[in-house]
């Protein structure tokens, strides 16, 4: 269920201003790749480049490859809709759909995508609730609001959500900058788990959490403010803090960043 | 992760509460609460007028006000009562929001979520230019293109789906209450679509993109986040049109046929509305005519209230999610 990102020569803009170049790299399947930088760096906005929802906003577009093993997402026969029902993403705010229940939340996606029997989709509710550590908090009150629950619950009732559908990688984009630290944590050891059937992609300002969640590590950086966002290097993650090959990479993981 | 906020240590010392009022608090105050009791008094006031108004004349009425269907409050045996017009009123409307209503919202998510940005003002400023346009010149257009035009349309409807019982009827005419509730319909169009269009404008990005990363068409982003979202103010927005369809006057006086009959043939010369009723009957009305127009007039301010509290109603009943969005 999960798949190899290859990306070469990608370039990102927003109208004319460019905010990601030359950036090339490969995402392992079935392991979580960090994305760490300062502030617009264009980290984010990478992520949103590997399933297509860079275009989503108006005037933006994308130069390069991407290719999810054999595929080139941003070929001329491909459906942006298709790439992102294969690459599901989790937001930095939780945005369950307020009017919809727990349950309609998590069965949201596979509805989108065709017919699903009643006891099908019980069955894929209950798994995906249980997959994003929440099933025995919100199992007595599927028919509740998913808005009413606290936003660490929210964020997880949205990664119930993204695997649903059963993706091949997960793009997280900073998916614990809204929560406390007990939720974090949760969402933390949930990461952990869904990296043995996902390839997951995490954005991250908190070093600590790239160190303690990510097998690789990439840190993006920019030249000067409004200059493209470039990457810098990726390795293992416990080569990225302890000996990077790069010096802005110690700098910024050492907080002598200016 | 927030981090603690540092208080000083001695803040600025606590003032008396009467000195705080005195600057310019009391005024305020006064001027608000002032504007509300007027407010108020000068409402009582026009509803006291028109039942001392309206009460002569319904007890000279020998007949029986809210079931009688003829209008002859002239006569010197005054026979009236509200039936007709108070169904001509209702259908009028109904037809007019049922026609108005999705087409509004058409436009309102053209204008929102599909047309390219420069279309898309252009179009807005059109809709907003056609809410402002007076309903006389709807009634004008009615009458001299409308009601001629609208006699191909309804002697087709009545050939080949007269089988309906809306569509029946030996007499198709152009003045009719399918035509009355077409021009009311055009007329409360744009309102509805320039309010459906600023709430649609404001559905959270935040939805939208979590809608898209679902892997949902622009279509499905629609009805999973944009719609759920704007549904309490696009039905605002009907009850808003459907409130002017029933108090319309000139533009439906211009129209319907004048007729005190409850009949559901919308393509035959039959129907007529309160607010009609009102235009064509008050010059030449006597003292108890114009206190049976003023019951009249009662009786449309009562259903345009309970119009608005079922609409309300509609809207509370998903509170519970509604607050959790908010």
């Amino acid at each position: 269920m999960a798949k190899q990102i290859e990306v070469a020569g990608l370039d990102a803009y927003y109208g004319s201003h460019k905010a990601i170049e030359g950036i090339s790299m490969t995402i392992e399947p079935r392991s979580v790749t960090a994305f760490i930088g300062p502030s617009g760096c264009g980290k984010s906005t990478f992520l949103r480049t590997l399933n297509r929802m860079h275009e989503v906003i108006p005037g933006a577009r994308v130069e390069g490859k991407v290719r999810l093993e054999d595929q080139d997402l941003y070929g001329p026969e491909i459906d942006p809709v298709s790439v992102r029902r294969t690459i599901g993403m989790v937001f930095q705010r939780p945005n369950p759909f307020p009017t919809m229940s727990i349950y309609d939340n998590v069965a949201a996606g596979l509805r989108l995508n065709g017919r699903v029997s009643r006891s099908q989709l019980d069955g894929i509710v209950e798994d995906s609730l249980k997959g994003a550590n929440l099933w025995n908090e919100v199992k007595d009150r599927l028919a509740r609001p998913g808005a009413g629950l606290s936003g660490g619950q929210q964020q997880r009732l949205c990664i119930a959500r993204a695997i649903a559908v059963r993706p091949q990688v997960l793009l997280m984009d900073e998916p614990c900058s809204a929560l406390d630290p007990i939720s974090t944590l949760a969402i933390e050891d949930l990461i952990s788990k869904l990296k043995q059937d996902y390839t997951i992609v995490i954005v991250t300002h908190n070093m600590q959490q790239a160190a303690r969640v990510s097998d690789r590590t990439a840190f993006f950086n920019l030249a000067a403010q409004g200059q493209p966002g470039k990457l810098v290097e990726m390795d293992e993650t416990s080569k990225i803090f302890t000996n990077p090959a790069e010096k802005a990479t110690e700098d910024y993981i050492t907080g002598r960043f200016g | 992760m927030a981090t603690p906020t540092r208080t000083t240590e001695s803040g600025p010392a606590l003032r008396r509460s009467a000195f705080r009022r005195s600057r310019g608090d009391g005024p305020f105050r006064f001027a608000s609460t002032g504007a509300g009791v007027v407010l108020l008094a000068i409402m009582a006031a026009i509803g006291l007028f028109l039942v001392v108004k309206a009460v002569p004349a319904l007890q000279a009425n020998t007949s029986h006000f809210l079931t009688e269907l003829t209008w002859q409050p002239n006569a010197t045996k005054p026979v009236f009562g509200i039936g007709a017009l108070a169904f001509g009123t209702v259908l009028s409307s109904l037809l007019a929001l049922l026609i108005a209503t999705p087409v509004a919202v058409g436009v309102a998510l053209f204008i929102s979520h599909y047309a390219p940005r420069r279309l898309a003002s252009a179009l807005g400023y059109v809709v907003d230019l056609l809410a402002a346009v007076p309903s006389v010149v709807y009634g004008l257009w009615g009458v001299t293109f409308l009601v001629p035009f609208m006699l191909g349309p309804s002697t087709f409807l009545n050939d080949y789906f007269g089988w309906i019982p809306l569509f029946s009827g030996e007499s198709i005419v152009g003045k009719s209450m399918l035509t009355a509730s077409l021009v009311l319909a055009i007329m409360i169009l744009p309102i509805i679509a320039a309010i459906s269009r600023e709430v649609f404008l404001q559905a959270p990005k935040m939805q939208e993109e979590a809608a898209l990363a679902l892997g949902a068409t622009r279509w499905e982003m629609i009805r999973t986040a944009v719609l759920p979202f704007g549904r309490p103010g696009v039905i605002s927005a009907a009850m808003l049109g459907l409130g002017r369809a029933m108090g319309e006057t000139i533009a439906v006086a211009l129209i319907f046929p004048a007729t005190f009959k409850i009949s559901f043939q919308i393509l035959g010369p039959y129907g007529n509305s309160i607010a009609a009723n009102i235009a064509n009957g008050f010059g030449e009305a006597t003292e108890v005519g114009r206190g049976a127009l003023i019951a009249s007039g009662l009786v449309l301010f009562l259903i345009t209230l309970l119009v608005n509290m079922a609409a309300r109603f509609i809207i509370a009943r998903r509170k519970e999610y509604a607050r959790a969005a908010a």
